[in-house]
């Protein structure tokens, strides 16, 4: 056996490149930021403390109300853009893809432009909009009689993470439109037309015929948002700073991570409990990752043509 | 290819190094972005003519993110020459790593008093690491058109400051007082840091809580908060939404009436209102109280340990810390006002009221800076976060101020022993 097969060099010498890239910018920053998580800050240095900062983030009365707040509002982030954004995305694909349409092109593009603007952009065109002073939202709302519904969105503690939330859907819904148009698209006539022989047509078809054929595109999208919306912080540090007020309403992992491990105002930055908290997120997107990959994606059906 | 591109770069490197020789660039690090054209329109071109052969390069960040983008850049090696100090911890924190250098010898040290230098010193006062530019007031900016069309005179107590806002709320041509509590920082800076002193006496308040032996859940403590809760009903429509900028703007187009704030606005109004503004200091709860006013030392400079052009630095402090410089600053930015010994000449008349205060008030300084701001969670931070909520009306004066100090005693020796 050792006779007969030489040693295959080409092949690594074909992974290398790849393998060589993605250590030096993926895998040693993650386990250096592993690594700093395990130490913390001492007079002149810095000392090995194991699992010490994990028991100060999830031990300290403190620490982790701040860490418990910011996860929770970082689910109801996700959960908006799950049953919002993705179900908007589906139906405009729909939509866009139905023949009858017309101008679907110029449709297509407008809702697809806001995903290319900054975060930045974004942020403060939508303070603008909503601002109680200067917005355009209290007086289109005053010109339909309904003024009474304005309030102060983005500093009210009950609504300003959703309002956030929304602004972030209106951003980005374009992405999962376009994955599903594509989706679409890629169903061949003649299953559609055998359908339609069939007599399925309109709502039933687009649930019985087209639905299950896009499914893998949804579970992709699905899983996109999710480690989209656990790395999320730009959005909530334009509109709402790094405090991510109102009384840290807005707070999700990403503003907490950098008030930790930058500093903020007088305070210091700490990058061993700033590490400490990349870790844990770093954790529940590989959790969330693995539970969609080994459960969801291994059921889905897929469907050759 | 790479070998033909590395001699290229190395011979462009020595190309510039030669032509640059003559000069050496000095960059200045600040959060102070407001104040770009002040430094390059007078300041930096009275230097560099006194002082040929050094240019300087004034390059601020925004206020918000300069303490943590100061930090990574010298932590990386690439911060500029010259340092714009914090008061307190933030720059003695930078001090005692070493980045910031030691600048007690610094010949025009002596131009200014213990006092002034107190914020930019070692626990000890041993070492003294920026030279100190300027300080802010606080109190009250009032639009005086909008005074006298509804017959009111500046309030000098508690009872008589909401008297003149209940008579511009029932007027209803003026939103009573501008201030928003999006930002946070507002709330506890202009607010609870602005009347503030007033209770808890200045300094020695502010001393007592250092030692360990007022606590602020004691009345002096609570009683800002008290007051602040009180404002909500004299903020325009939508407070909870409002910035910063917004607040300045109700205030500079003339649509409020009173803006609480500090000195440093003085320059950046002025050019932009078409009323006459005046000036009161936070009112007393009694008449005939002692008034306390919050003369914060907030702004210096100092020298980055790791300069390569040390003496080309030092030449450059030691003229922020002359005469000259002190008149130039203080004329060209009204509301910052000098520390320097020597007595600086103003024209603008409402850094002049500002700075009469100075005379019949006792002052002091932000309450939250020195020491106290030291540990996790960080005393100012949270100051900001319950002065809004208090204003907001979403935590009672009591409950906040209740963490506050639970937060305080935490990690603060002297505040646990009682």
């Amino acid at each position: 056996m050792a006779k007969g097969r030489p040693i295959r060099w080409h092949i690594a010498v074909f992974l290398a490149p790849a393998v060589l890239v993605y250590s030096a910018i993926m895998i040693l920053p993650l386990f250096s930021t592993l690594n700093l998580s395990l130490f913390t800050r001492t007079e002149g240095g810095t000392a090995f403390v194991g699992l010490d900062n994990f028991r100060t983030l999830f031990g300290d009365p403190r620490w982790s109300a701040a860490f418990w707040n910011a996860l929770g509002n970082n689910l109801w982030f996700f959960a908006v853009h799950m049953l919002v954004q993705n179900p908007i995305g589906i139906l405009l694909a729909a939509l866009l893809s139905s023949p009858r349409l017309r101008f679907s092109a110029f449709y297509r593009t407008a809702i697809f432009i806001p995903t290319i603007l900054s975060f930045v952009v974004v942020g403060f065109i939508w303070k603008l909009i909503l601002s109680p002073l200067w917005g355009i939202a209290p007086d289109l709302l005053d010109m339909v009689g309904l003024k009474s519904l304005f309030a102060p969105w983005l500093g009210k503690e009950e609504y300003a993470l959703t309002t956030l939330a929304l602004i972030s859907v209106w951003q980005f819904v374009g992405i999962p439109m376009m994955l599903i148009y594509a989706a679409l698209l890629s169903i061949p006539d003649d299953i559609i037309e055998a359908a339609e022989m069939d007599g399925i047509t309109g709502w039933s078809q687009f649930r019985r015929i087209k639905l299950p054929l896009i499914l893998p595109a949804i579970g992709i999208i699905s899983i996109l948002t999710f480690v989209g919306n656990f790395n999320a912080f730009d959005l909530i540090y334009v509109s709402q700073g790094a405090l991510a007020g109102p009384n840290f309403a807005t707070d999700i992992l990403g503003t907490f991570l950098y008030r930790t491990f930058f500093g903020f105002q007088l305070q210091l930055g700490d990058p061993h409990m700033g590490a400490t908290i990349a870790t844990a997120m770093f954790a529940i997107i590989l959790v969330g990752v693995c539970i969609y990959l080994f459960l969801i994606q291994t059921r889905l059906r897929r469907y050759q043509f | 290819m790479k070998k033909t591109l590395g001699t290229a770069l190395l011979a462009g490197t020595m190309l510039g190094g030669t032509a640059w020789g003559q000069d050496v660039t000095l960059t200045i690090e600040s959060w102070r972005n407001d104040d770009i054209t002040i430094w390059q329109d007078t300041l930096i071109p009275a230097f560099e003519t006194a002082n040929p052969g050094i240019k300087v390069v004034f390059s601020p960040s925004a206020p918000a993110d300069y303490n943590a983008v100061l930090n990574s850049k010298l932590d990386a090696g690439s911060a500029g020459d010259l340092i714009t100090c914090r008061p307190f911890d933030a720059s003695l924190e930078l001090y005692n790593k070493g980045q910031l250098a030691d600048l007690t010898s610094l010949a025009s040290m002596a131009n200014f008093s213990d006092v002034a230098k107190s914020a930019w010193q070692t626990d000890d006062g041993a070492a003294t690491f920026c030279v100190p530019m300027a300080s802010v007031i606080h109190g009250f900016l009032y639009n005086a058109d909008a005074f006298e069309e509804l017959g009111l005179t500046p309030p000098a107590t508690e009872e008589e400051f909401f008297a003149v806002l209940d008579k511009i709320k029932e007027d209803g041509t003026y939103v009573p007082m501008a201030m928003g509590t999006q930002d946070q920082w507002e709330a506890a800076t202009m607010g609870y840091q602005n009347i503030g002193p007033n209770y808890w006496k200045g300094e020695e308040g502010r001393k007592a809580l250092i030692e360990g032996t007022q606590k602020l859940t004691d009345e002096p403590w609570v009683a800002p908060f008290v007051q602040l809760a009180k404002w909500k009903d004299y903020l325009g429509d939508g407070f909870e939404a409002q910035t910063y900028p917004d607040s300045q703007n109700l205030f500079t187009l003339g649509r409020a009436a009173i803006y609480p704030t500090g000195s440093w606005e003085i320059g950046v109004f002025n050019p932009q209102v078409s009323f006459t503004m005046g000036a009161f200091p936070p009112p007393v709860p009694n008449a005939g109280d002692t008034c306390y006013i919050s003369d914060h030392t907030d702004i210096a400079l100092g020298m980055n340990a790791k300069t390569a052009h040390p003496e080309e630095t030092k030449t450059f402090l030691e003229w922020v810390g002359s005469a000259e410089f002190a008149t130039l600053y203080a004329n060209a930015l009204p509301g910052f006002f000098s520390l320097n010994s020597t007595a600086v000449e103003m024209e603008d008349p409402l850094a002049k009221e500002f700075v009469s205060w100075r005379e019949k008030c006792e002052p002091t300084i932000r309450s939250t800076y020195q020491i106290l701001s030291r540990g996790t969670p960080n005393l100012e931070n949270e100051t900001w976060n319950a002065s809004a909520n208090v204003i907001r009306g979403s935590e009672t004066p009591e409950d906040a101020a209740k963490r506050l100090q639970e937060g305080l005693a935490s990690w603060y020796e002297p505040q646990q022993a009682q």
